[in-house]
């Protein structure tokens, strides 16, 4: 028996083997980062219902690599996904040829690329929204409005960096603080930016504790963070049921392209207020959630591998990203600073930076940057108006983006 | 218009500001729809709130007239806070264990340490 030839065989078999093939390195690196993710989402909590999915879907994807050279154990297939998104390929736009071919992420993947994923956690976020401080005071509505300036100016952004047009569109998008929006528009407009954009905006999210409060201290004065609320008006049931039924009616005629995103928000919110749907209230924002966001962050993780991720142009759009965050964060407290002026010194303008629509940790940094200028000041129930017009907002901007660019 | 996928800067800045504008125009109206919401919610709340508040007060009327089966007629409280007077009324029925219902509170009176 030649033993070495044998141990020469396996060695040569294994994923190790991988590491001296060409290009075998960038998934190395990617393997490091996974675990760098990893770290991040599980030690310092950031995301970490996320942030833990998308990085083993990425270490998974970056071990397919090697693993799959010497046979077909690939868990996730690029080159399929480059074929169905090529146009002069035969199998352009052809689940048949991925289901045939796919390994377990590429399955997994189908249902981002549909865009069925975001469309169901909208489900659950608005399943666990209460629109009631939004209803009590709807002028809100207007800084979840002004929150959205980061998305167009990031956009503008891109385009000077020579981004394309769709690609910069998805790149703003990440100003809108909106996981879901997000990977939905990116799927449909720069599938190629999935992992960068992913990552980006689901970290800034996490970030926002730190990124806010000193924009929020720069663009207001002590004596605006000092105002004192007076408390809202009760809403009432038939509000809160009416509500969803003609935001969904209303926002989906006026852009027909938020439809998926804006008719699973409210379908969820229903189901929550009407009061005779408690079951599917429950699954939608905890079972149904959950079992999406698995599959939503590994396959996103997924995409994440060496040879699209390891490029300028993640690092462009990292930048981007906070820049995005920032100027979506001013544009909200702007809103806030004029809201403020407009109302004879009655609303707080902290509440304008939770017009970004990370829901609810924005609200609840508004919350501790007012009381720490006023200890009495209880600013989260009026912050939550602004921060779930946020979602609104942001889904109206990606249906912009997708009318133009789509 | 360019190219949308070459844009160049002019367009870009005129995509920018439009979707921005689009974004304003969209909330501004949902906003005027939910004040309409708000506001025939609010007339109608207040309507019925009208049209009960004769029946309330008509039933009312009886209730003072005839106590309510149970009632051991009033209490005085002498330098004494309801709240407290209504957990030692619970304590000494408890310690008692009898039904409050069926036990007799005159007055309570704070007794002041000298």
């Amino acid at each position: 028996m030649d033993i070495i030839g044998t141990l020469q065989k396996l060695a040569l078999e294994s994923g190790f083997a991988g590491f001296f093939m060409a290009g075998g390195w960038k998934n190395l690196v990617m393997i490091l980062i996974a675990f760098v993710l990893l770290y991040l989402g599980i030690v310092k909590k950031f995301e970490p219902l996320l942030l833990c999915g998308i990085a083993f879907g990425c270490l998974l994807a970056n071990l397919s690599y090697f693993i799959s050279l010497g046979g077909s154990n690939a868990l996730y297939h690029p080159e399929l996904w480059s074929e169905f998104l090529d146009a002069s390929s035969p199998y352009y736009h052809s689940y048949g040829h991925i289901m045939q071919h796919c390994g377990l992420l590429d399955f997994f993947y189908i249902g981002v690329k549909a865009g069925i994923y975001p469309s169901l956690i909208f489900m659950g976020v608005g399943a666990m929204t209460d629109f009631g401080p939004l209803l009590s005071n709807p002028k809100s509505l207007l800084l979840g409005a002004a929150a959205q300036l980061g998305v167009f100016v990031a956009f503008f952004g891109a385009i000077l960096l020579g981004f394309t047009g769709p690609q910069a569109a998805s790149i703003g998008i990440i100003g809108g603080a909106d996981g879901p929006t997000a990977i939905y528009l990116t799927t449909k407009l720069a599938p190629e930016l999935l992992g960068p954009i992913a990552i980006a905006a689901y970290s800034y999210m996490a970030l926002i504790p730190l990124i806010q409060p000193p924009l929020m201290k720069l663009c207001t004065t002590k004596e605006m963070r000092e105002v004192k609320m007076v408390q809202t008006r009760e809403v009432s049931k038939t509000e809160k049921i009416i509500f969803p039924i003609v935001v969904a009616t209303f926002v989906i005629l006026l852009l027909p392209s938020t439809a998926p995103l804006i008719g699973c928000l409210m379908l969820g919110n229903l189901f929550r207020e009407c009061g005779v749907t408690d079951r599917l209230s429950d699954t939608a924002q905890n079972a149904l959630m959950n079992i999406v966001t698995i599959f939503l962050a590994t396959s996103v993780g997924a995409t994440m591998v060496g040879d699209t991720f390891l490029q300028l142009k993640t690092i462009y759009i990292i930048i981007l990203g906070l820049v995005a965050f920032g100027i979506s964060t001013v544009g909200g407290l702007f809103g806030g600073v004029i809201m403020y002026y407009a109302s004879g010194k009655k609303i707080n303008p902290l509440i304008g930076s939770a017009g970004v629509s990370a829901v609810p940790m924005a609200a609840r940094v508004s919350q501790d940057v007012g009381r720490r200028y006023n200890k009495s000041n209880y600013l989260l129930m009026h912050a939550m108006g602004p921060n779930v017009a946020g979602v609104i907002g942001s889904a109206i901007a990606a249906g912009f983006l997708l009318s133009v660019f789509g | 218009m360019s190219d949308l996928i070459n844009l160049n800067i002019g367009d870009a800045a005129l995509i920018g500001v439009l979707g921005y504008l689009v974004v304003f125009l969209g909330l501004v109206l949902l906003m005027i729809v939910v004040f309409i919401l708000t506001r025939i919610m609010i007339a109608k709340s207040k309507k019925a709130a009208a049209a009960e508040a004769p029946a309330e007060a008509a039933a009312e009327e009886p209730a003072k007239a005839l106590p309510a089966p149970g009632t051991a007629g009033d209490l005085k409280l002498y330098d004494t806070d309801p709240k407290d007077a209504a957990m030692i009324m619970a304590i000494v029925a408890d310690s008692l264990g009898k039904p409050l219902n069926e036990l007799r509170f005159k007055s309570i009176k704070e007794v002041k340490d000298k």
